[in-house]
């Protein structure tokens, strides 16, 4: 079986993110760029598949522009035997990635899509819904669970009420949560190797999707700050606080 | 004015409180129909008809919507939004595995979590984990699809009279290759930590999973549900659904006391809608006190007692 992972470029996790003077957009030069957390939680239970052969090939891709060339090579250090990508400097929005991805879909033929469940930079959480949709394919998301038998998966979905359990058919999409896996780390051979693995890269253009019609930005702003208040110094001042503000 | 369908999102005999407060968001924004996916899921039917600003409720009665799943619901829902101008879901984790399925069906971009109306047609919303507030706007022409950031808006109040309730059928045929296995709930009596007015936190700070009883008995006393911070979670403390911040529950309960929990921004991001938060902290720099409103530092093992002790003869 082969697995189709989608990753995105991002800004690291652990950039504290500044808008711009004009207020369009987020700062994006000179700020450190990793994969997507929750993709890389992807990448990682891709390879864990094939490491117990229940996968037999693991794809990359990635839309964006031609650095996410970098992104797609980490994947390939991890482990991932190919990469494409859909290059384009444009923002993609999700059902025009979701579209995009499914071209890539028809060509592959996976039996599995994984993708992160979301995208730590516009937080969307909607590709993999959608690429389920168009595919008409089942969907399990916010996984923290994978058990492959045959031609089935039984996914544990971390909803609000709890841990839920679903069983799907192959094909489908899952898109995987936090506590899937703890992806792991690339180590200096396998960069050098991962230079020689395929990289594929087809311009967005020329994919010939149709496009979407497209939500408008009309700018960025900080949110709403909330400022300290007081510091008591026992817990009968803490007490009579909570009166005074009328919640307890 | 705008027709707009909301997406309620139930457990058959009740309504999450995120269809409440989902309701608000779509009640400004139009004359509001209800759609209830369940089967003989009445009471949760009568629930939504009996709240504020529902137009008509449409209880879509069918044995393949026993369960909460995605790929079945989405192609009903979609050719339920036909005829509307608006389709919101909460941002449950129902409403959002649902709704870009269905928005992708219906060729439409979808918003998600709305924070704010700007106007029928403008939204804000936050990306970069709550960090980054951003303003969309939906082209002319374009159904407005969208989730509703459940702590932005409060939840309605009940009706002088209940609205209609319409079962529908709809013939489109459902896919078999889904199955819904189990749930596995927790949390047990206490109240729900997703729609609590008052919540009590536990962090790294309480050291063990058998420290954590301390948290769960001062909640009791306050009637509060317990969460949680990432870090609580990935020591073992307590279950993952009771984490609160970026990756797990974003709350906005009118009371929020957090016990050893440091404030990383991620958890920052679950709180920042708390009417009142009260940091209990041994470290006066912890960031969580550049946020709270009120700040107690010292030792947790001697405060909670104490607050606890004081709440019962208070």
């Amino acid at each position: 079986m082969k697995v189709l992972v989608g990753i995105k470029r991002v800004i690291d996790y652990n950039v504290r993110v500044q808008i711009n003077r004009e207020g369009t957009d987020v700062i994006k030069e000179g700020v450190k760029m990793s994969i997507n957390p929750f993709d890389e939680i992807a990448v990682e239970a891709a390879l864990r598949m094939k490491e117990a052969g229940q996968a037999t090939e693991v794809v990359v891709v990635s839309i964006g522009p031609g650095a996410a060339q970098q992104q797609l090579r980490t994947a390939l250090a991890m482990g991932a035997d190919r990469a494409t990508l859909l290059e384009t400097d444009d923002e993609v929005q999700p059902l025009a990635a979701a579209r995009a991805l499914m071209n890539l879909v028809e060509k592959e033929q996976p039996g599995l899509v994984l993708l992160g469940k979301q995208a730590i930079d516009d937080d969307a959480n909607q590709v993999g819904q959608m690429m389920a949709a168009l595919w008409d394919k089942p969907q399990a998301t916010f996984v923290s669970g994978l058990e492959l038998d045959g031609g089935r998966i039984r996914a544990v979905r971390e909803v609000d009420a709890g841990l839920e359990t679903v069983e799907i058919t192959l094909p489908a999409v899952v898109t995987v949560d936090l506590r899937l896996n703890e992806p792991r780390f690339v180590k200096m051979p396998d960069i050098m190797k991962a230079k020689r693995k395929p990289l594929e890269t087809i311009a967005f253009s020329e994919l010939g999707i149709e496009m979407p019609p497209r939500l408008e930005s009309l700018g960025c702003e900080p949110p709403p700050s909330r400022s300290g208040g007081v510091k008591v110094d026992s817990v009968d001042a803490l007490v009579a606080t909570l009166k005074d503000k009328g919640v307890l | 004015m705008a027709k707009v369908l909301l997406l309620a999102d139930h457990n058959g005999d009740s309504l999450n409180v995120s269809t409440t407060r989902a309701l608000r968001c779509a009640a400004a924004l139009g004359e509001v129909d209800v759609a209830v996916f369940g089967s003989g899921a009445g009471k949760a039917a009568e629930a939504a008809a009996a709240l504020q600003g529902a137009n008509r409720v449409l209880h879509v009665d069918r044995p393949e919507n026993a369960s909460p799943l995605a790929a079945l619901i989405a192609p009903q829902l979609a050719a339920l939004a036909a005829d509307y101008d608006v389709l919101l879901a909460p941002s449950s984790t129902f409403g959002k595995d649902v709704l870009p399925r269905a928005a992708a069906l219906l060729g439409a971009p979808q918003i998600s979590d709305i924070m704010e109306i700007v106007d029928e047609r403008t939204f804000k919303r936050p990306i970069y984990a709550g960090n980054v507030i951003t303003t969309v706007r939906v082209p002319a022409e374009c159904k407005i699809v969208a989730t509703v950031r459940i702590a932005s808006f409060t939840a309605v109040e009940a009706a002088a009279t209940p609205a209609p309730v319409e079962t529908i059928a709809t013939d489109a045929s459902l896919p078999d290759h889904t199955q819904w296995i189990s749930l596995q709930a927790s949390g047990g009596d206490r109240p729900d930590l997703q729609s609590a007015t008052r919540v009590v936190a536990g962090g790294r700070g309480l050291g063990s999973e058998e420290s954590f009883a301390m948290i769960f008995q001062l909640a009791d006393s306050l009637g509060a549900a317990v969460g949680a911070s990432r870090a609580a979670v990935d020591a073992g403390y307590v279950p993952n659904d009771m984490q609160v911040g970026q990756t797990g529950k974003i709350i906005a309960p009118d009371l929020y006391i957090a016990i050893g929990i440091s404030g990383a921004i991620q958890h920052m991001t679950g709180i920042k809608d708390a009417g009142v938060i009260v940091a209990i902290n041994k470290d006066g720099d912890a960031p969580i006190f550049e946020a709270a409103d009120i700040g107690l530092v010292g030792d947790l093992f001697q405060i909670v007692p104490e607050f606890e002790k004081a709440l019962g003869s208070g």
